[in-house]
């Protein structure tokens, strides 16, 4: 088939150039994307810096002296985002197996939880929660309170699992239907079929847009600081006010706090893209 | 009633299929006795695959009856995970399982459906891979393997199952050229094993030398059909003098 010394149509070139251009490998970050970025922070605080009065401590130790309260702020971010992406991937797998179901009312419903919280704004299904769910639950006489940051977790976890559960449908249905239909002949039931043969071809291509999805939840955790989680955002706002509000202050603190995001959220989609790359379909 | 061999195997009788308004099948029939080979040829729209694909319930018909050992399946009621013990199937583009080597893919069928001995299986699809000629492949992957080791695995993989009947859709159509023949030795070879095969073949010196009776479909009905040497030296129906002229 893939005879090399034939000569190339010119209609296939741009196909064949195709994956040379892809502009992940043109713009991959190198060293020195980072100085940049480092010079124009400062280039950008030099105003900051005319403005402050000898006086005040530096902004660079006030960051410092905060930095590990941030950082402590940062830690929860990061803890709310991998607890909804766990409850939103369990919930969301359930949902989108709902959705390939052969009951019709379970596929209907399925269908329906997921199309609604799908195009619910992220920041509305938050507060939802917030507002909807008591602060404490009372079952057989226990009680479990439920502090904020808990709710924050489930309001988030919905719009993961409505996601998850299109991945999950979408992996299915992207397999080929010879797949199908070759267990089917062999005598597969559809169970073991969906267990044994298209789920495990699946979870590898399901991979790629799942740590995209958990990339872009991580980013949204900065939304509970608008109901009052105490998160990385919340955080810097009130050591901000505890400064007494400099306006020097502000670009140093909120760089840092992008800085945080980045160095987290970068290392993932580079991942995901070398999984993306490495699970490309070949036929 | 119980089956006995001295009845048809595989039973077609006037057979209609529609694909929402486009009736695919008209009124089909046909008889497959037990060891025999039977081969569907005709242009490609004419129904072919559909049938052979209705034999094993992979598609359901609106009417008539189709009967593999007595069973009827054109039935509700059916049993398909019973009639699919019985009838394997081979398709074109092989449709091996990608996430398990060559072994694997034989193996899974028993193993999960006929829950046999694990020890007993992997003697049965090592004794398989032998048998369609592909010693030293038992740890490869589809992927790694040519288009027509692919399907000789299919093949394989079918067997497995250990079916009265076997269905063949076109396996050698998406194949080079140079491997098409490897997996027609070993199709002829089943048949000389007396095992009952339903071809549906675009290969008509292949179809010549092994089939015991031959139809010719076109539109959705059988035009002609025959054995072999009289099909393709005495054909009498215009359609069909027109495809074999085309053809061979």
């Amino acid at each position: 088939m893939n005879n090399r010394s034939q000569k190339i149509l010119p209609v296939i070139m741009p196909v064949m150039m195709a994956p040379k251009a892809r502009p992940d490998d043109r713009f991959r970050l190198q060293r020195w994307h980072g100085f940049a970025l480092v010079a124009v922070l400062i280039t950008a605080s030099i105003p900051a810096f005319a403005a402050t009065d000898p006086a005040r401590a530096s902004m660079f130790e006030v960051l410092q002296r905060w930095m590990p309260l941030l950082l402590k702020g940062f830690v929860f971010n990061i803890i709310i985002s991998i607890s909804a992406m766990a409850i939103g991937t369990v919930a969301g797998a359930v949902l989108g197996l709902g959705q390939i179901s052969l009951i019709a009312p379970v596929r209907k419903i399925s269908w329906l939880i997921t199309q609604f919280f799908r195009n619910a704004p992220w920041l509305v299904l938050l507060f939802f929660a917030m507002f909807l769910l008591p602060f404490e639950l009372k079952i057989f006489g226990l009680t479990i309170p439920l502090p904020d940051w808990l709710k924050a977790m489930f309001g988030l976890s919905l719009p993961v699992m409505a996601n998850v559960s299109e991945i999950v449908r979408g992996g299915v249905m992207s397999l080929p239907s010879g797949q199908w239909e070759a267990a089917e002949s062999l005598a597969f039931s559809r169970q073991q079929t969906l267990w044994r043969i298209i789920l495990p071809q699946c979870v590898k291509r399901m991979l790629p847009p799942w740590m995209n999805l958990y990339s872009i939840l991580t980013m949204a955790t900065v939304l509970a600081s608008i109901v009052g989680v105490s998160e990385v955002m919340t955080l810097t706002g009130q050591a901000l006010a505890a400064e007494g509000g400099r306006s020097d202050l502000l670009i140093p603190f909120y760089s840092f706090v992008l800085f945080l995001f980045f160095i987290y959220c970068y290392p993932i989609a580079r991942w995901t893209v070398r999984l993306e790359k490495k699970f490309a379909v070949i036929t | 009633m119980a089956w006995t061999d001295k009845e048809p195997m595989v039973s077609i009788r006037d057979v209609h299929k529609s694909f929402g308004a486009l009736e695919v099948l008209k009124g089909v029939s046909l008889d497959v006795m037990k060891g025999e080979v039977i081969c569907i040829i005709g242009p490609s729209g004419s129904g072919k695959s559909t049938l052979i694909r209705c034999v094993n319930a992979l598609n359901d018909i609106q009417s008539g009856s189709i009967k593999v050992e007595g069973q009827e399946v054109n039935d509700p009621h059916l049993n398909k995970l019973e009639l699919r013990k019985k009838v394997g199937m081979v398709f074109q583009q092989y449709n091996l399982f990608p996430h398990k080597n060559a072994l694997e893919n034989i193996m899974m069928a028993p193993l999960l459906v006929l829950k046999d001995n694990k020890v007993e299986v992997e003697k049965l699809a090592r004794s398989l891979i032998k048998k369609v000629r592909l010693e030293g492949k038992e740890e490869s992957y589809p992927g790694e393997l040519s288009g027509g080791q692919q399907q000789r695995v299919a093949i394989a993989r079918s067997l497995a199952m250990n079916p009265d009947v076997m269905l063949f859709d076109e396996v050698t159509a998406a194949l080079d050229p140079e491997t098409v023949n490897e997996v027609l030795l070993t199709i002829k070879e089943l048949a000389q094993d007396g095992m009952t095969c339903i071809l549906v073949t675009h290969e008509m010196g292949f179809a010549k030398e092994v089939a015991d009776h031959i139809y010719f479909t076109d539109r959705g009905v059988i035009v002609e059909h025959g054995p072999p040497t009289e099909f393709f030296e005495q054909a009498k129906d215009p359609r069909t003098i027109e495809f074999l002229g085309q053809i061979l």
